[in-house]
């Protein structure tokens, strides 16, 4: 039990860099995300179909590829070419990646959205702008809640990818705790440092689709 | 109030308005009637810039929304014109568009606050006497998903009313509602039209054709057949193909 208490210490260092990687990917992509989606059912053929090929790029490579990409070959890119240092590459990549996804997701929730609403919008006078901000986007927060509960939840996961560029998140840290101690109990530790972390998630998610659901489409 | 000159519209190949015209005056209350893909929706829409049309004028109140030169080249006036001008005809739908995530009091608020910059404060009174009006004061704090489609109707028409249009559009707005809960929609219809607003009503309703209308016209096939008043209309007939249309309603 003491040997148990001991690795609260390391680890919650480790959740402290799984945690600011998780939360700054979703300030990012989130964001990102909602201009892709946008852009993409946007009538500007063009940027349509850039919108989309990027986003079969992001979802079409692995992420720890995208993230070793952006490590190591950036820099050697001519124009575009910079050093990120290990955090920041880990984050760009992670926000790129995200936003994708999040795109996907918004731009189905938007395109399920009646076009009565759009026409009953615009008879009264509001602009496509307001429309979407006021009727629109409001009405796909609530139909797009379960994807994006699943999404942050596997981000939560996916951040132990960033161990490649040997940043020390929870997992690493376990990892380096087993192979120092000979035992799995971190292991162990960690899962459940995840699980209490997705088992926040998944409630705070549960909240919203209540409170959602005070009205039906 | 409404000028509609030759208005022309086809989707992809198949023409849907053939030229058709239309004057209407302060205080008209005029019933579209017609056999099912006639163009009357179309027609209605194109008047406050729903669809677009291919060829023809339309002015409103004194004001050109569009305009077909001599080449034959159509031409809408700005975005913000466009918006300006539709602002003047609220339209009441078939299937209500009643937006799911707000209250009653919010559907009908919301155009006020967002598009005309008004507070709260300013436009609750108007709201909630119009919803009165209606006869919803007590369900402003539903959900639409709550209401029954005739309350449904009714709240959609106090919200265009609170953007105070001078002409109120309606497309079938008693179609998508069981027959007995039609009643109360079209008398909210009769007692706006007493109160001398100009309305353009596509309808199946013959009854209200016949006592609320002032005029009614006939389409058939994108052509706007007859255009008579009310009495009239149903007494006389000119065209066969009205007296084929008003045999086949009885
Ligand atoms: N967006 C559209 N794209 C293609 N065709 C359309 C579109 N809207 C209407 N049409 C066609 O135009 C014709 C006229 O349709 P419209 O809805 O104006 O008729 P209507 O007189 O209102 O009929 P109803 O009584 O059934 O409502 C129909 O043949 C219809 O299929
Ligand atoms: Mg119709």
């Amino acid at each position: 039990m003491d040997y148990v208490l001991s690795l609260l210490g390391p680890l919650w260092q480790g959740t402290t860099v799984t945690l600011k990687l998780f939360f700054i990917t979703l300030a990012l992509s989130v964001p990102l995300g909602l201009v892709l989606a946008l852009l993409r059912i946007s009538r500007l053929r063009s940027i349509s179909t850039a919108v989309n090929g990027y986003i079969w790029l992001m979802r079409g490579t692995p992420l720890m590829l995208q993230m070793l990409f952006i490590y190591f070959a950036l820099p050697f890119v001519p124009v575009v070419g910079i050093k990120l240092p290990d955090f920041p590459a880990a984050v760009v990549a992670f926000a790129l990646n995200y936003a994708a996804y999040f795109a996907e997701i918004f731009r189905a929730g938007i395109q399920s959205i009646n076009k009565g609403q759009y026409e009953g919008a615009r008879v009264l006078g509001l602009t496509y702008a307001q429309t979407m901000r006021r009727i629109v986007l409001p009405q796909v927060i609530k139909r797009i809640l379960p994807p994006m509960s699943n999404e942050t939840i596997t981000l939560v996961k996916d951040t132990s990818l960033i161990y490649v560029l040997a940043l020390n998140d929870l997992l690493r840290v376990a990892r380096g705790i087993v192979q120092r101690d000979f035992t799995t109990t971190p292991f162990i530790v960690a899962a459940a440092f995840y699980l209490i972390m997705t088992l926040v998630l998944t409630w705070i998610f549960q909240r919203m689709e209540k409170r959602y659901a005070r009205y039906d489409d | 109030m409404i000028s509609a000159r030759d208005l022309h519209k086809r989707f992809g190949h198949v023409e849907v308005l053939k030229g058709v015209s239309l004057d209407m005056g302060k205080g008209d209350v005029i019933a579209v009637i017609g056999p099912s893909g006639s163009g009357k929706s179309t027609f209605l829409r194109c008047l406050n810039h729903l669809e677009t049309i291919d060829r023809g004028r339309i002015d409103i109140e004194g004001e050109t929304l569009v305009d077909t030169d001599a080449q034959g080249h159509c031409r809408y006036v700005g975005d913000a014109d466009i918006r300006r001008i539709c602002r003047k005809m609220g339209m009441v739908f078939q299937q209500f568009n009643l937006f799911p995530h707000m209250t009653v009091l919010q559907n009908v608020i919301e155009a006020p606050i967002t598009v005309k910059r008004l507070r709260r404060e300013q436009i609750l009174p108007t709201a909630e006497r119009l919803l009165a009006k209606v006869g919803l004061a007590e369900k402003h704090a539903s959900y639409p998903s709550q209401l029954s489609g005739g309350q449904k109707q009714r709240v959609a028409i106090a919200r265009a009313l609170a953007m105070e249009p001078d002409i109120m559009l309606f497309d079938e707005p008693t179609s998508a509602l069981d027959p007995e809960l039609t009643g109360e929609v079209l008398r909210t219809m009769r007692q706006l039209a007493e109160e001398h607003m100009t309305m353009l009503v596509v309808t199946h309703e013959m009854n209200f054709a016949r006592e609320v209308a002032n005029r009614v016209i006939f389409m058939d096939q994108g052509e706007l057949i007859e255009d008579a008043p009310a009495g009239e209309f149903f007494a006389n007939p000119c065209h066969p193909r009205t007296r084929a249309f008003l045999q086949s309603m009885l």
